[in-house]
């Protein structure tokens, strides 16, 4: 599944090349921005009707819900597959051609990219969706103002905070204590492969989740002044966490199986590999993936680097854009807002799609208070609801996460058969991403 | 799929002295039909040790090409738990009803649906496309005009643009009136086929006599009634030809539709799949869904060809006019 995706992305890449050759110069040009959006978000006066594209499965109920209670702002739900799967390429097309729908689905990795490309609406003229910031999780409403003081490019939708799923099971019976710390993490690793398997896999594709370690630890890849990028994939933090990982792996104290195939779920259906520090949507993957080992499993906050501390990372998470060329922002923000903040679109999402809300009411609704039975029972949300609150505010993403996922990728897949270090692989994406940011004409700080 | 041998046979181009070509494709059936003239007599003398490693070569691609066919047929049986955990290659609990039951009923019994849009795109779309190659192949083989070469190179060079890199262009095009989101937008597109047109073109020439085609102008037929009473009978093997490529083409074809659909209910099967597949890590379900959608989504393509291979062997003999 994931080669598929990924060779699809390739496509799309070279397409995007395609398009960027015939386009010209005129865009490109990083926070150059405020140019079309110049305040406008006022009501139409007449009744509208919307497209909305997303990938969410079983979106058009909640959308009906909608439609029926507000006919003068009718919702029309298109769809495609996930983002990198093909629809943020669909939907540069559309920008490009001028038929972008109103509303679309963005991750919070890929908002920078079409900020940078000025597909966004700044929503920040909205009355509204200004005085909703306090509804969200601090750091979503972060992620969606792009270091830019008073814009709102999207409205948050869903976060997935970063907690430790582990075989509580096994970890009684080997007299293991659950590691609160890395370290504590990497003495448990060596105990836990005496007892025969791994505390945990170590999965070269998925660079999103590493980037959340690095999130966790306190350090960013990116930054943003407004004019210039700066890259920084080796800062102090992420290297720190290379490290740890590159020492784990060299003393074969973690499995390295390629995530989300078969081996992968094997791993832990046998129970040869006993922690996964992953998302709040992870629950359903385990569920999916190791369905013997139903009841065995726990959740706790992830370990900390000093001890004491409560930080947690982030992987993934969704917002709702509003795109250029619409001619309703203001009902367009007016559906987001009631999408991703009031409860029955809450409540219908997580039973729907198990997303996690990104505000702090959402975190709490009854849909989310009940134990879970894989989990032995236990309210694993509660800890996730936690962890939402410590993700650091000041991640940054870069423009073009695309290629530095498959970059750093490349390298780490060289560094789990032995050719180098997770550090270097960080090292030789930190060059390429320089590359492919002056190949677009972003400007990049030295 | 491997291109037909007829392929790489240019010399048969308007001088009609070339043997009929082959076109029983991939099939081994065709082969000993095959037989060089010059050998003929006391038949082809192959030693036991060509034949053995012939057949042994025929029976591992065989396989090779047949594994992951049975693995789908395998896993669109089984219950989501024992995906994983049980042998990937033999039956666990026969779980097939359920799941073809389940898979189709999934959001609102949107696959059925897509499996008519795919149907109905690669159904029509070889039809009509067909049509087009036969008639404009005909044109280009039996009649002459200034330009007739120029034409043909042009629609030549047509064969080696592959249609991925035409996607997003045919977007920008369609996006200008407004048609994009059609179940036009992937149709349209899809009825072009170049390698139809050559390929009729080169059978049309060697398959379709000068002589006949007189014969019924003499007897008062006009041109349109000769090109379908005469002409497309004797070229009714290449015909299948085109329609089978076509329509394997039409229906695999993901990315035009990827890039121009956003509406689900004009969805072919291959991007509806696709899409289910995105959405694993949200709905678990999804995973046995798409195997199952996998498996049915085939069961078309297995049956065309089952039904059209016949008009190979039929259209074959009665071809082969002296």
């Amino acid at each position: 599944m994931r080669t598929t995706t990924r060779a699809v992305s390739v496509a799309l890449l070279a397409l995007t090349a395609l398009t960027a050759c015939s386009s010209g110069a005129d865009d490109g040009a990083a926070g150059a921005g405020d140019t079309a959006s110049g305040g406008a978000c006022e009501p139409a006066g007449e009744p509208v009707t919307l497209t909305y594209t997303t990938w969410i499965p079983g979106i058009e109920d909640v959308v009906a819900t909608w439609n029926e209670a507000n006919p003068d702002i009718q919702v029309e739900v298109q769809t495609g597959p996930n983002g990198n799967g093909g629809t943020y390429q669909n939907f540069f097309n559309q920008l490009e051609a001028g038929n972008a729908p109103d509303l679309g689905q963005i991750e919070y990795d890929a908002l920078p990219n079409f900020r940078v490309q000025d597909g966004l609406v700044d929503l920040g003229a909205c009355e509204e969706v200004v005085a909703a910031k306090d509804q969200f999780v601090d750091w979503t409403w972060q992620q969606v103002q792009l270091g830019e003081e008073d814009s709102v490019y999207a409205i948050p939708q869903d976060a997935g905070p970063m907690a430790l799923f582990y075989r509580a099971d096994l970890f009684e019976q080997n007299n293991i204590p659950v590691p609160t710390t890395w370290e504590e993490f990497a003495t448990a690793a060596e105990q836990v492969r005496a007892a025969g398997g791994y505390i945990t896999n170590f999965s070269q594709a998925d660079i999103n989740q590493f980037a959340g370690l690095v999130w966790q630890a306190g350090g960013s890849w990116f930054e943003n002044d407004g004019e210039q990028w700066t890259v920084d994939l080796t800062n102090e933090e992420s290297v720190k966490v290379a490290s740890f990982w590159d020492d784990l792996i060299e003393r074969d104290l973690v499995s390295t199986y390629p995530g989300w195939t078969t081996e992968w779920d094997n791993a832990y259906n046998s129970g040869e590999v006993w922690t996964w520090n992953s998302a709040v949507w992870g629950a359903n993957s385990i569920a999916t993936g190791a369905p013997d080992t139903a009841g065995r499993w726990a959740v706790a906050p992830s370990p900390q680097w000093e001890d004491g501390d409560a930080s947690a990372g982030n992987w993934g998470g969704s917002t709702t854009a509003v795109f250029q060329g619409t001619e309703h922002p203001y009902e367009a923000a007016k559906f987001a807002l009631w999408l991703n903040t009031s409860e029955e679109a809450l409540t219908a999402l997580i039973e729907a799609a198990n997303l996690y809300p990104a505000t702090t009411d959402g975190a709490q609704l009854p849909a989310l208070a009940e134990g879970v039975e894989f989990y032995g029972g236990q309210p694993i949300y509660d800890v996730f609801a936690e962890a939402s609150e410590q993700v650091s505010p000041d991640f940054v993403w870069g423009p073009t996460m695309t290629q530095v996922y498959n970059d750093v990728s490349d390298g780490f897949s060289q560094a789990i058969t032995g050719g180098g270090t997770l550090t270097e692989a960080l090292e030789s994406a930190e060059g390429t991403t320089v590359s492919a940011l002056e190949a677009q004409a972003i400007p990049v700080a030295k | 799929m491997t291109a037909p041998t007829t392929g790489t046979s240019t010399t048969g181009r308007s001088t009609n002295g070339g043997a009929v070509p082959d076109l029983a494709g991939p099939g081994s059936s065709g082969t000993a039909r095959r037989t060089p003239d010059r050998r003929s007599g006391s038949g082809p003398q192959e030693s036991r040790v060509s034949r053995t490693v012939a057949m042994t070569v025929m029976v591992v691609f065989t396989v090779y090409f047949l594994v992951p066919i049975w693995w789908l047929l395998v896993a669109a049986t089984k219950a989501r738990g024992d995906l994983t955990t049980t042998n990937a290659l033999w039956f666990s609990d026969m779980n097939l009803l359920e799941n073809l039951a389940a898979t189709t009923g999934y959001g609102g019994g949107v696959l059925p649906r897509w499996l008519l849009n795919s149907v109905l795109y690669a159904g029509g779309g070889a039809l009509l496309g067909t049509l087009l190659a036969g008639m404009c192949g005909y044109a280009l083989a039996k009649y002459r005009f200034p330009g007739r070469e120029l034409v043909f190179n042009v629609v030549l060079g047509g064969v080696l643009v592959p249609a991925t890199a035409l996607a997003l262009p045919l977007f920008l095009l369609f996006s200008q009136i407004n048609a994009t989101n059609t179940f036009w937008s992937v149709f349209l597109p899809s009825i072009v086929s170049p390698f139809g047109v050559y390929l009729t073109r080169i059978f049309a020439a060697s398959a379709v006599p000068e002589e006949l085609l007189e014969a019924a102008r003499l007897d008062g037929s006009g041109e349109v009634r000769t090109f379908f009473t005469v002409a497309v009978r004797l070229m009714f093997p290449a015909l299948v030809t085109v329609f089978l490529f076509q329509f394997v083409a039409i229906w695999n074809n993901f990315f035009l539709p990827l890039i121009m659909l956003r509406d689900e209910a004009l969805f072919p099967v291959t991007l509806g799949l696709y899409n289910w597949n995105t959405q694993v890590n949200q709905v678990p379900e999804l995973r046995l869904y798409v195997l199952t959608g996998a498996l049915l989504s085939i069961v078309p393509l297995i049956v065309v060809f089952l039904l059209l291979q016949r008009f190979w062997r039929g259209g074959l003999g009665s071809g082969a006019l002296k």
